[in-house]
């Protein structure tokens, strides 16, 4: 699905990821973990190809991201579903249109029916919250309307950036199971998370691979998680 | 651009549509400025359209005439004046020649001396006006014959004053044309800035539409269709109170000259229609140009 060989990444004169090679294979489901500061958000962003490596070859569906043309990118972010930590909503417009952003922007707008959206809404608990605007939802509702965001089109990926970061317990293990519910579809499902209890919860649920980035490099989590 | 982006663009999707939010002062911006222009070119296209129905208008009645000017003493002038008209019977080219009663010539000079003006005791020169016919005179020749003939005549074929004014007039209405080119040019400028203003103050929209995989396209159409539609109805406004300013200009008499035959005439009126069309056109092109440049500096 996606593949990172031998990838760094610099910025401002900094290297952040320095030689990194990570395989995202179909039906897997990844805790990517470490420090805040550490690189998971940049590690994220190189997946969904919001940044290109500075070195190292980066592919997603067969495909070498760094050749793709700004079309090209764009079909390919429909194939990744991504829920960032700040959610990003458009706060202009409801949670419905919000959640249907990307069944708008890929010509399918008609197929975003109201009773559709009200099933995929109560499926993450918003379904009573379609007209609501962004701001007048609490954090754990922004985060499962992102979570719908995410997964409209179906996507073979979900990347989910500390999706859990700003709300409670209970509300983390709400999002959790979705995630892991989602993996069970089938979807490849990375979670970028500095909370260690969330992955130890997940144990219970999923069959996952920890990923640790420290120093710059993506190593395999041992079991002192 | 092909046609299919165009019509995709001009095709309105009320929801793809309120990805941008719907107001700001780049909305009020370039309805004003629409407005404004569209309201100035009535105007120009009012002046220039009047200008070249006066070009044409001085071009037409007065090639076809010319003014014979006796000036001799009072017991002359009769005798003069006779013999001019029997010059002028005899030359080719002339279709026909009459010597202006007192009364005409009084009423030319009313304009500078009044009404009051005792005319009979003035050295006033007789003159005569002459109709050219087909073939056109022979100015030349005839200056040489009335030179023997009749001492005191000066021919006035209209030349020397006429391609003057016709030359204003032409230069008058290509200045028009300018003026117009220059309210489309100020028209796409003040777009191009509204909504780059609008594109930039809008980054996190576009980098949220990015997100979820909209093209370019996409998001430039929203900001284009937006920025077409202000600067149509913006210019529609301007149109009709433009033309309601036309409307209330003087009708065009003699007394006031030029400047009462400035209006629209006849299908002059339809003109007008085009111009919230042209504004459409150049914010559409405007729009298109900012959205893609700025697309690719955001990419």
């Amino acid at each position: 699905m996606i593949e990172l060989e031998n990838v760094s990444y610099t910025y401002g004169g900094g290297e952040l990821l320095s030689d990194v090679s990570l395989q995202l294979q179909s039906g897997s489901f990844h805790f990517l973990t470490g420090p805040s500061g550490a690189g998971k958000t940049t590690l994220l962003k190189l997946c969904y190809g919001a940044l290109l490596p500075t070195s190292g070859r980066l592919s997603a569906f067969g495909e070498n991201v760094a050749g793709l043309d700004r079309d090209q990118m764009a079909l390919l972010r429909r194939r990744i579903g991504v829920v960032h930590q700040d959610c990003r909503f458009l706060d202009h417009m409801t949670v419905a249109e919000n959640v249907s952003l990307p069944l708008m922007v890929s010509g399918q707008a008609e197929a975003a029916k109201r009773e559709d959206l009200s099933e995929l809404l109560s499926w993450v608990g918003l379904g009573s919250r379609l007209d609501a605007l962004p701001p007048e939802l609490s954090g754990g509702e922004r985060q499962r309307a992102a979570v719908a965001r995410a997964v409209i089109l179906s996507p073979d990926v979900v990347l989910a950036d500390e999706p859990t970061g700003n709300v409670d317990w209970e509300m983390s293990q709400r999002l959790l199971r979705l995630l892991v519910e989602l993996n069970r579809m089938g979807k490849t499902v990375l979670i970028a998370t500095h909370d260690l209890s969330l992955i130890r919860a997940a144990k219970s649920h999923v069959q996952a691979r920890v990923l640790r980035i420290s120093q710059r490099q993506v190593q395999l989590a041992g079991a002192d998680l | 651009m092909n046609k299919e982006i165009i019509q995709n663009l001009l095709q309105r999707d009320a929801r793809a549509d309120r990805v941008v939010p719907p107001t700001g002062y780049t909305a009020h911006l370039t309805l004003f400025v629409s407005g404004a222009m569209a309201f100035l070119a009535v105007f120009v296209l009012a002046l220039s359209l009047a200008s070249g129905r006066l070009a044409d208008r001085w071009a037409t009645e007065l090639a076809g005439a010319a003014t014979l000017r006796i000036n001799a003493p009072a017991d002359q002038l009769a005798a003069q004046t006779e013999a001019a008209l029997t010059v002028l019977s005899q030359t080719p080219g002339v279709a026909s020649a009459r010597a202006l009663t007192t009364e005409e010539q009084a009423a030319l000079l009313l304009p500078w001396f009044g009404p009051d003006l005792p005319l009979d005791t003035l050295p006033i020169p007789q003159l005569i006006e002459i109709i050219e016919g087909d073939p056109g005179l022979d100015t030349a020749g005839l200056r040489l014959r009335l030179g023997a003939e009749v001492p005191g005549a000066v021919l006035d074929d209209h030349t020397r004053w006429r391609e003057p004014l016709v030359d204003a007039a032409m230069s008058l209405r290509r200045l028009g044309w300018v003026s117009i080119l220059l309210i489309g040019g100020a028209t796409a400028a003040m777009v191009t800035l509204a909504a780059n203003a609008s594109l930039a103050a809008n980054a996190q929209i576009i980098e949220v539409l990015r997100l979820v995989g909209a093209r370019d396209s996409f998001i430039a159409r929203a900001f284009v269709r937006r920025f077409t539609y202000r600067a149509f109805f913006g210019a529609v406004v301007g149109v009709l109170l433009g033309m309601t300013g036309v409307l209330l200009l003087p009708e065009a008499s003699d007394e006031g000259g030029f400047l009462t035959g400035l209006g629209l005439r006849g299908v002059g009126w339809l003109l007008p229609a085009l111009i919230p069309l042209l504004g459409a056109a150049v914010a559409f092109l405007a729009t298109w140009t900012a959205a893609s440049r700025k697309l690719k500096e955001l990419s």
